[in-house]
């Protein structure tokens, strides 16, 4: 089936039933989204669907054959990624940085449909887990994003 | 970071780090941590051959510096979120005359100029800055030293009229500049001096600055990569499935035909506790290893660390509780018998905390290939790559200098990464890359994580106090049940007690006169291990909850019978104080906010890892969930290397410790693991999240840890909070299992 990812347009041959998840990373070797639980429960495998955040470990790829999907290695060819980004950056968000692609790309896909989020916005779309608990420098660098 | 204060204003010098003599993380078990890896064959037979290497001088095995500038360093300690790459690279950099940020750090190879824990290595128990802080520098100042000594002899100046700037060697006399790129080859020929001259710290560029961590943009962007993201030419990935209780050995496996058959399947292994299957993509072989139906084998008699079948949570806390006696003496002072005797008024009270997940985000993995030259290429997540190589060479059957470990980016560890035989999967990488003849990268489920993580003891402590007539506490019993971790995997000394099973009972500072602290070991049929602040993550909870319960029955305030106990231990007073100044001043509660909840505070000390700290929590409560709304820690390590990172390590383990402290806990029912995944096994979200405050106080005392103090506070602070909010004891964690949400 084709899919088409950051923009480019691939064939790959899986079974249907595959997470998006493990399609990018071991059929195309894109491994900045990663697996976390494997049950939507982390958001580490966050990426976007046609603008939507999505936990790529629990969507069947058949799913997304005719989307537009976005990861991580693609953010900064994305002006709100990229200004999500510079936040991350500039507030020092990631420790261990297992989570953060998923995070980041949250943060994108709320930004770019709200773009001057509320609190109560921010909250409810940054719901990923972080073990090494960087929710308050997360919160902080989406509120600068937006700002930016 | 405005939530932050930093006041280095106790301008005493850096000192000397602390040498292993002291108590701590190896506590009285150092004798024997060494002992255990210096067995035969053990690691450090490479290093007493290697005996002529003094760990953390030669400067060639950590730096390169490249004609661009650049500088690799080779890092003794492993990067897992910890921020040591940039600390390194500070502290480094300093000396070196190079700006950090020009650094590019990965985790070193094995090899004896490593071993800077007093000669061996890990990363664990919050020493890696505090062990290494010296002999870093001088390691910086020997390359800067070996850089001038090239310059003259390229500009035929003596080397006295030289200078360096960041990233180059200046001659002022004739403004004639050399970069270190320019020098690298002709300086790293030369010899390394013996004693370099170090900066005086009025001095430093970088160490004591925020200066900004060297792998944010990486880990912002997806480029970082972990293990689990490694790939080699020729690689098939491997799934397990482990036995439901460890011990049991795979039996028939019914459907294994079938099995061989689904997409992508290359083959079916047993393994010891397990099945695997190795297939083109991870997603296949896990579908196919989750359908082979296997017979499992009830363990042979006498087989070591088997998983009882009837194993639970409930049970083991109930021996733990009948556990009577006062123990292995620990720590005395003063004649506890007669104090309680004495006493007024007695309290007595009992406590327990359940096993805990590590939960990082990163399930483990390890990648294997057997090279063509017979030696063995193994990436896995570790934070001890010498004891990594010398168990996988054990398992390889090859000499341990066959193994070549890389040590890539933890996605967290929390402690998970030591050696727990099995709870590591390198071994069965190594066994799979074998039998197939190809590169193998095992990664196991969440679900096999949460079967064969190595837990948080669950521990229980005893107290028994003796208040006098003016409610003040004059005689504490205490008694720890249990094991702990360090004795687990380092040697246990027959009627020693294991430090880390006391560590935060014992170690306090308040000045009561009759004290005892006891020990009683108990097995923990479950596998255990190192997890964030080890006996402290539960310690100081037991402790310093009794310690209000003291207070309460003596009719005194918490904080001011702390303050009025520390009344000599003016660091720990100073450090209450400060806590309380962060907070707007110590107000019990309960108190109604200005946004209408009736709120109430908490108070606790710890003594972690070299460190002081001091925590406040400010709660409320919304039907059944307990709203942490502040958690303000004040923590003296003595001496920074970087505050921001200090201040996002505060941060990172109060939220861990209020994770412990609102919902996590591992249950065994039948010998199996409840949890499989975060659904059943909570960890703290965004929403429960408390916002932090830190001030750190640089006293000048002897420079302390900081990834784990943060830690042991927050939950008594909370628990305390929780009690004066409304009048209810809770003495057993989490919240979530005492009605609360």
């Amino acid at each position: 089936m084709d899919l088409t990812i950051n923009g480019v347009t691939q064939r790959v041959e899986v079974e249907p039933d595959t997470p998006l998840l493990w399609v990018l990373r071991d059929t195309l070797g894109m491994t900045g989204t990663k697996y976390g639980c494997g049950a939507a429960q982390c958001g580490a495998c966050t990426v976007l669907v046609d603008g939507q955040a999505i936990r790529s470990c629990v969507t069947p790829v058949e799913n997304v054959a005719n989307a537009a999907i976005h990861t991580i290695e693609a953010v900064e060819a994305d002006p709100v990624g990229r200004k999500v980004v510079a936040a991350w950056v500039e507030q020092q968000v990631p420790q261990c940085g297992y989570c953060q692609s998923g995070q980041v790309l949250t943060a994108t896909a709320l930004l770019k449909q709200t773009p001057n989020p509320t609190d109560g916005d921010i909250a409810a779309a940054m719901v990923n887990l972080c073990r090494c608990g960087t929710y308050e420098a997360i919160a902080t660098a989406v509120r600068k994003a937006a700002g930016a | 970071m405005t939530d932050t204060e930093h006041s280095p204003a106790l301008a005493t010098p850096l000192r000397r780090p602390f040498n292993l003599s002291r108590r701590g993380f190896l506590g009285g078990a150092l004798g024997a941590l060494v002992l255990g890896v210096t067995l035969p064959g053990g690691p450090l037979r490479a290093q007493g051959a290697a005996a002529a290497v003094t760990p953390g001088t030669r400067v060639r095995a950590f730096l390169d510096i490249r004609p661009d500038g650049t500088v690799l360093f080779r890092s003794p300690f492993i990067e897992g979120g910890q921020g040591i790459f940039t600390a390194m690279a500070q502290i480094v950099g300093e000396e070196l005359d190079s700006d950090p940020a020009r650094f590019q750090v990965e985790g070193a190879p094995p090899g004896p100029d490593y071993g800077l824990i007093g000669g061996m290595r890990f990363t664990g128990g919050s020493m890696s800055v505090r062990m290494s802080y010296e002999t870093m520098r001088k390691l910086g100042a020997s390359a800067r030293a070996m850089l001038l000594q090239a310059a003259a002899a390229r500009l035929t100046v003596p080397v006295a009229t030289l200078t360096t700037e960041p990233g180059r060697v200046v001659h002022a006399a004739s403004g004639r500049t050399l970069t270190y790129g320019d020098l690298a080859s002709a300086a790293a020929a030369l010899p390394v001096p013996r004693d370099p001259p170090l900066k005086a710290p009025a001095d430093f560029r970088w160490i004591g600055k925020p200066v900004p961590r060297i792998d944010v943009r990486d880990k912002a962007t997806g480029r970082a990569r972990y293990t689990i993201d490694l790939t080699v030419d020729g690689m098939l990935h491997a799934a397990v499935q482990h036995a439901p209780r460890l011990g049991m050995e795979p039996g028939l496996m019914a459907n294994e035909a079938e099995v061989r058959r689904m997409p992508g399947v290359h083959s079916v292994h047993t393994l010891p506790g397990a099945v695997a299957v190795v297939a083109s993509s991870w997603w296949r072989a896990r579908r196919a290893v989750e359908s082979l139906s296997v017979s499992w084998m009830e363990a042979k008699p006498g087989t070591a660390r088997t998983m009882p079948a009837d194993f639970s949570s409930d049970g083991h806390r109930a021996r733990l509780m009948a556990a009577s006696g006062d123990g292995v003496a620990y720590e005395s002072d003063g004649d506890v018998a007669a104090g309680l005797r004495g006493a007024a008024r007695v309290v007595e009270a009992t406590y327990d905390a359940p096993h805990l997940a590590h939960g990082q985000l990163e399930p483990p993995s390890a990648l294997a290939r057997w090279n063509a030259n017979g030696t063995l290429e193994l990436w896995c997540p570790n934070q001890a790559p010498e004891m990594f190589q010398t168990a996988a060479a054990s398992v390889a059957g090859i000499a341990p200098d066959k193994v070549i470990l890389h040590s890539p980016m933890l996605g967290g560890f929390f402690g998970r990464h030591f050696l727990y035989e099995t709870a590591n999967p390198f071994p069965q990488a190594i066994r799979l890359s074998k039998a197939v003849g190809r590169p193998i990268k095992v990664i196991w489920s969440r679900e096999e994580e949460f079967l064969r993580d190595a837990l948080r003891p669950m521990g229980v402590a005893r107290f028994r106090a003796g208040l006098d007539a003016h409610g003040l506490p004059v005689a504490l019993n205490a008694v720890a049940v249990g094991e702990g971790a360090t004795g687990r995997w380092y040697g246990r000394q027959p009627n020693a007690v294991d430090s880390s099973a006391v560590e935060g009972i014992a170690g306090k500072p308040y000045a009561i006169p009759n004290r005892r602290v006891g020990q009683i070991h108990i097995d923990d049929p479950a596998i255990i291990g190192f997890w964030r602040s080890v006996g402290h993550s539960m310690n100081d909870f037991f402790y310093e909850t009794f310690f209000d319960e003291m207070a309460d029955a003596g009719g005194q305030d918490p904080y001011e019978l702390r303050r009025r106990l520390l009344a000599n231990s003016p660091r720990h007073r100073i450090l209450l104080e400060a806590v309380a100044d962060l907070a707007g001043g110590w107000r019990r509660g309960p108190y109604t906010h200005a946004d209408g909840s009736r709120r109430a505070r908490g108070v606790a000390m710890a003594s972690p890892f070299g460190s002081e700290v001091a925590t406040m929590a400010e709660l409320s409560l919304r039907d059944r969930t307990v709203q942490v709304h502040h958690l303000w820690v004040a923590v003296d390590p003595g001496s920074v290397v970087n505050p921001a990172i200090v201040a996002a390590q505060i941060r990172s383990a109060a939220a861990l410790g209020l994770s412990a402290t609102l919902v996590e806990g591992v249950v065994y029912s039948a010998g199996a693991p409840q949890a499989r995944n975060f659904d059943a096994y909570p960890v703290l979200p965004p929403d429960r999240m408390a916002r932090v405050h830190v001030r750190i106080v640089e006293s000048g005392a002897k420079m302390g840890g900081i990834g784990e103090p943060g830690l042991p506070g927050v939950p008594p602070a909370v628990v305390n909070a929780l009690a004066s909010l409304t009048g209810q004891r809770v003495r057993s964690l989490p919240l979530s299992r005492a009605g609360f949400v």
